[in-house]
């Protein structure tokens, strides 16, 4: 009790002094109701430690948020598909309302998504709620991570933060593709097909996989019912608790900050939660919401009706997976053909092995970079200061680098359309994607890294001299030269404040050896800091400051 | 907590309260540049003139009215623009009012809560110290002891054998869950399921989807037919057949096919039936140019080239098209010689055993 | 997009079914003219008058714009097949959707405004279908709209899906070459390029699918044309790639707009 008195009194007067009158019959119904909770909770400490927690400000730290507020939309409106969804293959023929489909046999779910469709009022409208959300919900995490890496937010004390976000990710993807299968129209059960035929190219073990998956042969009549288990139970309650698990994380670590003035690694600036941040992330979470209902009542999204409903012998022309399994469907276009081999009778298919083991790799290496990044630096500081991309020029070129090779696969996941588009031959988009998964990679880390250091020199320029005021001075030697306005202490601040690194200086350890380990972080720590701009010194400044 | 103003200026120095952790190749220079300190606040107009506060105030509550205006509005769509069966307009408009409704609802309260938050609420910033991750030097003792304390109160380490026990048990326990998984799917082996198709001497061809059989003479050149097995009805499992039986039927003149010696009387007069299954991961490759005599599949474009055989001439794909074996009845209706003499669709392990 | 164009250039013109109307207009006037006339002949003698005397525009026509490709007897020449026995489909087909003439040699004939009047066309199937038999122009019965909807959609979803799409907005084919939308096109043309198989296209027979059969795949289509989906933008029916193209740039564009005003410090 007398804890809460403590706290009631702390924002009072840090409010703005009002003059403590006799509180009204709501007041007092409210004061009744938080000791009455409080009595049983103890909820007080709870508020104490959070209630004005400081959240920094900055439009990329807001990305997250779109993330969890899509998913909480995602919740809302996946419940109200299951009360009407039946998760079934069995046998039926449609009946319902759209004239294109009547009489035609399919599975009970399909049937049931177009009457969620056309005979449940509003029933559409969640079904493209739920759908533009998913969309949304992948893109925003993935958006999320782009700004989590490029500012090295995933440093210590944040790298296990950043493979629980992984995790989200990979989870995300996972809930997304088994509710794409769950209306069993055309488009999907090509896509399970292709699952299916991925899963049987796995050495030893995939046909019985596929086999145990399917309940039998594909399509079989168990499928839909086993994916919605996962879509509407097992993932849900993982991303639940890999959210729970992502949020603690962050309330303990607190949030980075980019540098200025004042902001240090030891503090945090910002707006606390009570009550600035609590309104704009709860507005925030109704525009989100707004805006993911806007599109849902003005865009289709997977008209199934016009997909119809599976069948192995038809599919349409421009079959692709949602967006975020569309670069497992681009890296599967692009290998090179006749890659499978027999060996004593067995067939090894390389085609599809291939492409597993490099979206593997892929994925693992973006879970492990904070590791391999603080293996390479060896800095076991805490880093609470956001970085400026270009102030870490090998991270944000090997990012870049990561971005260009995932677009490329995205693109060629739609080879066909950009060859209709734009006039081209689906064999020379593929080849060209094929050349570009390689170069492309390649090119976008020359380019971002020296983007970065030019960058940097133009900060360095600027914190040393100033901006071009434009104005233009006639010297009394006749030299004309333009004035240079300097900057105040606390712009120059943003430009200066950041952390520089040296290549390591290899040197054998107290045995007097130099071991392995140590010459390949000689050589990645080269890789890492050989190109660095250092940060402008005091003594810098001091000596331009005299030169003027 | 204290505000982030002029006030401050100057005074923020980092704290260590633990020893200071190796910097690795990072460059610790005394020569940095100082943290200049928090810059002055800047008062918003309505921090400042009383007229523009209440206008704001004003503007947050128009966009809160637009809300309920919103939510109103859907319960009035709800109703005004039902569902009539059969009707696509009109479930295209239930769609389009309801969802603006609700769109509106939760867009006013968005903008409003967040320009209340922007323009109203206190706009300093304000500062909050960070600790180490890492608990307190005592904590971290304490919390050491305790383990040190259970190890020493049950004899975890020291009562070897039957901790080793306990591990094998518990690595044991799920493996009895694993097992419980075989019968997700059927007793039977699924690598013969996969070996064999509905096709077997003598099966006629039939157009999808109505079943009725196909005479040669109905196959024109430049034809191509979507094509079952006559008795795919009766089946018990007519999707999962259908996805091994689903055939492809193309005439072509006789000249323009290579056909290698083993297979000289598998086609009738030009006629040829290949798998529709993609030999890659199984989509119906049923994209035919005429002209061309090229089958492209619209998932990953493999491409085969009909006049040989259907090899591969573009894309992932591995193996050609199995073709089907099919010759003519007495009554004039394409018929197959036997089932495909290779497994149908994408590779397996077990595939040429 | 092609189908989109291709609506605006349609709508530039007279109906196809006003040209019709004219011309049995026209040919009942002649046909009645003559009958009045010459009291004795038959109707089928005038019909017969009326088919000898397009054979010859025909020719003429074929002659001017057709043969320096085609050969002159339309016997086919190194650039192009011959044309006996293609039938008046596939020239009303060609021509009429102004695929022929070809303006350049490219991976495939493609729509262009349409070259010659109605009456031409005609004259020139009328040639063409002299020299051999082949398809006729469809009958008008089956060109109605008024088959079965639902097996129409099935037969498009497994004849004509994996290249015109499901939404029939067209699809890629190899080497450059693709299926055309199919939306908004002709009632007449879908069911001559059915039967005829222009190109690359496969032929689709009465034997494969029948008249009725034909005449439900035009129902669906008019169906596909003239209901707006009930979802709201359709984005180019195109599938999963329009729609994540449109999460991420006006959805996810919009909401980092919003976060910039969101966290920007207010005035």
């Amino acid at each position: 009790m007398t804890v809460t008195a403590t706290t009631t009194e702390t924002t009072a007067s840090e409010a703005t002094a009002e003059t403590q009158v006799e509180p009204g019959k709501g007041m007092r119904f409210v004061n009744w109701g938080a000791n009455y909770i409080e009595d049983r909770t103890s909820l007080s400490g709870f508020v104490k430690e959070l209630g004005r927690k400081i959240f920094p400000d900055h439009w990329s730290f807001m990305l997250g948020e779109v993330a969890l507020y899509s998913f909480v939309v995602i919740l809302l409106s996946g419940t109200f598909l299951t009360f009407f969804f039946q998760a079934s293959m069995t046998h039926v023929v449609y009946d319902g309302s759209y004239a294109p489909l009547k009489g035609v046999g399919m599975s009970a779910a399909m049937a049931s998504t177009l009457d969620i469709s056309f005979d449940v009022r509003g029933g559409l409208l969640m079904r493209q709620v739920h759908h533009w959300a998913a969309l949304l919900f992948v893109a925003s995490v993935g958006l999320h991570m782009l700004r989590v890496f490029f500012t090295g937010a995933f440093r210590k004390p944040r790298e296990l933060n950043w493979v629980v976000g992984f995790v989200l990710f990979v989870l995300a993807m996972g809930e997304g593709f088994t509710g794409y299968s769950l209306p069993d129209d055309l488009l999907s059960g090509n896509g399970l097909r292709i699952i299916d035929g991925m899963v049987k190219g796995i050495p030893i073990i995939g046909t019985w996989i596929s086999y145990l998956l399917f309940g039998g042969e594909f399509p079989g009549e168990a499928i839909v019912g086993r994916l919605y288990t996962l879509h509407i139970l097992l993932l849900p309650a993982l991303v639940v608790a890999a959210i729970g698990v992502h949020l603690i994380l962050m309330i303990v670590n607190k949030h980075t900050q980019f540098a200025g003035p004042g902001r240090t690694q030891g503090n945090v600036v910002g707006v606390p939660i009570m009550p600035v941040f609590a309104a704009k992330a709860g507005g925030f979470f109704f525009i989100v919401f707004g805006v993911i209902m806007l599109v849902a009542s003005l865009v289709t999204i997977n008209p199934i009706w016009n997909y119809g409903p599976y069948d192995p012998s038809p599919i349409s022309a421009g079959t692709q997976p949602d967006w975020y399994i569309g670069f497992a469907d681009g890296m599967l276009r692009l290998i090179p053909p006749h890659l499978e081999t027999e060996l004593w009778g067995f067939t090894i298919t390389w085609y599809i092995l291939i492409p597993i083991a490099v979206l593997g790799l892929f994925i693992v290496l973006v879970a492990i970079y904070p590791f391999v990044e603080a293996w390479i630096t060896g800095d076991k500081r805490e880093h609470h200061i956001a970085d400026r991309p270009r102030n870490a020029p090998t991270r944000t070129a090997i990012g870049a680098a990561g971005v260009t090779f995932y677009a490329v696969m995205w693109a060629a996941a739609s080879s066909d359309l950009i060859a209709t588009h734009f006039r081209l031959s689906v064999e020379g988009v593929t080849h060209f994607l094929q050349a570009a998964l390689i170069l492309g990679p390649i090119i976008a880390y020359l380019v971002a890294k020296r983007v970065c250091l030019a960058l940097q020199k133009k900060d360095r320029e600027i914190a040393l001299h100033g901006f071009e005021s434009g104005r233009i001075v006639r010297l009394p030697g006749g030299e004309y030269i333009e004035v240079h306005e300097r900057l105040s202490d606390y712009d120059r601040w943003r430009l200066v404040s950041y952390e520089d690194y040296a290549p390591l200086m290899v040197r054998p350890n107290a045995k007097g050896r130099i071991t392995t380990g140590t010459k390949i972080r000689g050589v990645l720590s080269r890789w890492f800091f050989e190109d660095r701009i250092a940060p402008v010194t005091r003594s810098e400044i001091e000596a331009a400051h005299h030169d003027h | 907590m204290a505000q982030a103003d002029g006030a401050e200026t100057g005074t923020a120095v980092e704290r260590h309260e633990h020893a200071p952790r190796a910097a690795g190749v990072a460059v610790v220079s005394d020569d940095r540049v100082q943290n200049p300190g928090f810059p002055p606040y800047r008062p918003r107009v309505s921090d400042i003139d009383p007229v523009k506060e209440r206008q704001n105030e004003r503007r947050v509550f128009w966009l809160f009215l637009a809300s309920m205006i919103g939510s109103v509005f859907a319960v009035v769509a709800y109703i005004v623009f039902p569902i009539h069966e059969g009707d696509m307009d009109s479930v295209r408009l239930n769609n389009l009012f309801l969802g603006l409704g609700f769109a509106l609802g939760l867009l006013g309260i968005g903008f409003g809560a967040v320009h209340w938050s922007k323009s109203l609420m206190d706009g300093h910033d304000l500062v909050e110290q960070r600790h180490e991750t890492r608990g307190k030097p005592e904590t971290v003792a304490r919390a050491s002891e305790i383990f040190t304390l259970g190890n020493k109160e049950s004899g975890f380490t020291r009562r070897k054998l039957i901790r080793n026990g306990l591990l094998g048990a518990l690595v044991l326990a799920p493996l009895s869950a694993i097992v419980i998984f075989r019968d997700f799917a059927p007793a039977e082996d699924p690598v013969k399921l996969l070996k064999h198709t509905l096709w077997e001497k003598g099966t006629r061809l039939a157009r999808d989807p109505n079943g009725i059989p196909i005479k040669a003479s109905d196959v024109t050149i430049g034809s191509v037919f979507h094509v079952i097995p006559e008795n795919l009805h009766e089946s018990d499992h007519p999707l999962e057949e259908k996805a091994k039986a689903a055939v492809l039927l193309m005439r072509l003149d006789p000249a323009d096919l290579h056909v290698s010696e083993e297979r000289k009387d598998w086609n009738f007069r030009g006629i040829v039936a290949y798998s529709k299954i993609c030999t890659h991961v199984g989509c119906p490759v049923a994209l035919y140019e005429q002209q061309t005599h090229h089958l492209l599949c619209p998932c990953h474009q493999s491409q085969f080239d009909i006049t040989r055989e259907a090899e591969v001439i573009f894309g992932p794909a591995k193996r050609p098209l199995p073709q089907l074996p099919i010759t003519v009845d007495e009554e004039g209706y394409l018929v197959a010689q036997s089932d495909f003499h290779e497994p149908v669709g994408p590779s397996f392990w077990e595939r040429s055993l | 997009m092609a189908t989109f164009a291709h609506r605006n250039r349609r709508s530039g013109r007279r109906s196809p079914l006003t040209s019709a109307a004219l011309l049995l207009i026209g040919l009942l006037a002649t046909g009645g003219a003559y009958a009045a006339f010459t009291a004795t002949s038959s109707a089928d003698a005038a019909s017969q008058t009326q088919v000898t005397k397009l054979t010859e525009e025909g020719e003429k026509l074929f002659a001017a714009n057709c043969a320096s490709c085609h050969g002159l007897q339309a016997e086919g020449t190194e650039d192009a097949p011959t044309l006996i026995g293609v039938g008046a489909a596939s020239v009303d087909f060609q021509v009429g959707t102004g695929r022929m003439p070809m303006a350049a040699s490219g991976p495939q004939a493609e729509q262009k405004p349409v070259q010659f009047t109605e009456e031409q066309i005609a004259a020139l199937a009328t040639w063409v279908a002299s020299l051999g038999p082949g398809p006729a122009i469809p009958d008008e019965r089956y060109l109605q709209g008024d088959g079965d909807l639902a097996v129409g959609a099935e037969l498009f979803r497994i004849n004509c899906a994996m290249c015109h799409n499901v939404a029939g907005a067209g699809g890629a084919l190899t080497q450059g070459k693709f299926a055309p939308g199919v939306v908004g096109v002709s009632a007449k043309h879908v069911y001559e390029a059915m039967i005829t198989g222009p190109q690359n296209m496969p032929v689709f027979n009465d034997a494969n699918i029948s008249p009725e059969d034909k005449s439900a795949i035009i129902t669906y289509l008019q169906y596909l044309e003239t209901s707006t989906s009930p979802g709201g933008l359709e984005l180019g029916s195109l599938g999963p790639v329009s729609e994540g193209l449109f999460i991420w740039i006006f959805a996810l564009g919009g909401i980092v707009a919003i976060t910039v005003w969101l966290t920007a410090k207010s005035n």
